[in-house]
């Protein structure tokens, strides 16, 4: 009997430790995140002069530029893939992952030959565990994302575009992540960076027309000069997305795991003390019965 | 007098916005000055500080590498891969 209440003890005392870790990494979550959003905030006025920039350049200009030109027979697709370093975020990473799944799955249905890059441990582990290629991965800071890595990955995707088909090149790319809506919802996307869609979503109904602009240098040579960095500002703005989504998602599912771990301790406790009181009756039981005996004799 | 409205950015920041009367930058071709009533001009930047003098008179310089810059109806909008302010105005920057 004594036993069971030792086997309870331990059980109580292991969950209690695991909710304090769940406790803790809620915590660091929380602190992180509102951080994470005002990153998310302050990239974008970047993002959106770029992208007005761009906007403007492209849809005034009838230029042939090749990262705007539609290849007419794409052959090969790039796909970035951004999960996070670490677990303890619920489905995160598996929701990211089975997105990215569905998107190759048609790309080769499609026909084309795909070349993948990754963002993340768990992308990567991901990938090692069922033996399969990548290009290329990134590791380290998923939920504190530098803008050093966004460009390095803006620089090995748009030189992948810009190499032949026939030489390792891809003919598009695109970019599975997690956009972060608010705290509540975050929801895995797919977006093609390139070639670019030159239709922008930011319309509203007082959108001016853009101006004609003069340009310097040449409207090519600024397309050239700002092409590479809109997709780095594509890049960085999904990782800070991700990121955001990374820790809310973390926050969520350490919530969880810490009100799971305390209704355990409930149990146990409840449990423990059942087989307290029963081995205290049974001793008594015991106690009585001897005594019981003794005096019949 | 007609007045600019600038707004500097970086790529991961807002670095400063106000009114001011002139702006000049080094482009990629040689220095640029623009005053208020420029023609709608999109242009990259070279390596150079982009000078703006306020409303008030007084300089903010910002170090702005690697970006470019578009007026349009006097709004200048100075995109810079980094910037970062000097001189008098640091204060009012915003945080």
């Amino acid at each position: 009997m004594g036993a069971q209440i030792r086997v309870y003890r331990q059980k109580i005392a292991s969950t209690s430790s695991m909710k304090k870790i769940f406790k803790a990494m809620e915590l660091i979550a929380t602190s992180r995140i509102g951080k994470a959003r005002d990153r998310v905030a302050a990239s974008m006025p970047y993002a959106n002069a770029i992208t007005r920039a761009v906007s403007a350049v492209s849809s005034q200009q009838d230029i042939d530029h090749v990262l705007t030109a539609e290849s007419d027979n794409p052959r090969r697709s790039a796909v970035l893939i951004m999960a996070s370093d670490r677990g303890m975020a619920g489905a995160y990473s598996a929701n990211v992952l089975r997105h990215a799944e569905e998107l190759l799955e048609k790309l080769r249905s499609e026909g084309k030959e795909v070349d993948t890059y990754l963002v993340g441990r768990k992308a990567q582990g991901y990938f090692d565990f069922r033996h399969r290629e990548y290009k290329k991965v990134w590791t380290g800071n998923t939920d504190a994302p530098q803008f050093e890595t966004a460009k390095e990955i803006g620089e090995a995707l748009v030189s992948a575009f810009l190499q032949n088909t026939d030489e390792g090149g891809v003919d598009e790319i695109h970019v599975v992540y997690t956009e972060f809506h608010s705290l509540v919802k975050q929801s895995p996307t797919v977006v093609r960076l390139l070639p670019l869609e030159v239709v922008e979503e930011e319309i509203t109904e007082d959108t001016e027309l853009l101006p004609l602009y003069e340009y310097e240098p040449a409207p090519e040579d600024v397309l050239d000069a700002l092409l590479p960095k809109y997709i780095e500002s594509r890049i960085f703005s999904a990782m800070l997305q991700a990121a955001a989504s990374e820790l809310a998602n973390r926050q969520r599912a350490m919530k969880s795991a810490g009100d799971n771990a305390s209704d355990l301790i409930k149990e146990y406790t409840l449990l423990m003390n059942n087989a307290r009181q029963a081995e205290i009756t049974q001793e008594l039981t015991e106690l009585i019965a001897g005594a019981d005996a003794l005096n019949a004799s | 007098m007609a007045e600019l409205e600038v707004e500097i950015v970086a790529e991961d920041r807002f670095v400063w916005s106000g009114p001011a009367q002139s702006v000049s930058a080094r482009t990629i071709d040689g220095e640029i000055g623009i005053l208020p009533g420029h023609t709608p001009l999109l242009a990259v930047l070279g390596d150079g500080d982009v000078v703006v003098t306020t409303a008030d008179g007084q300089t903010v310089t910002a170090r702005a590498e690697g970006g470019f810059f578009s007026v349009n109806h006097d709004r200048v909008e100075i995109v810079a891969g980094s910037a970062t302010l000097d001189g008098e105005a640091r204060g009012d920057s915003a945080a």
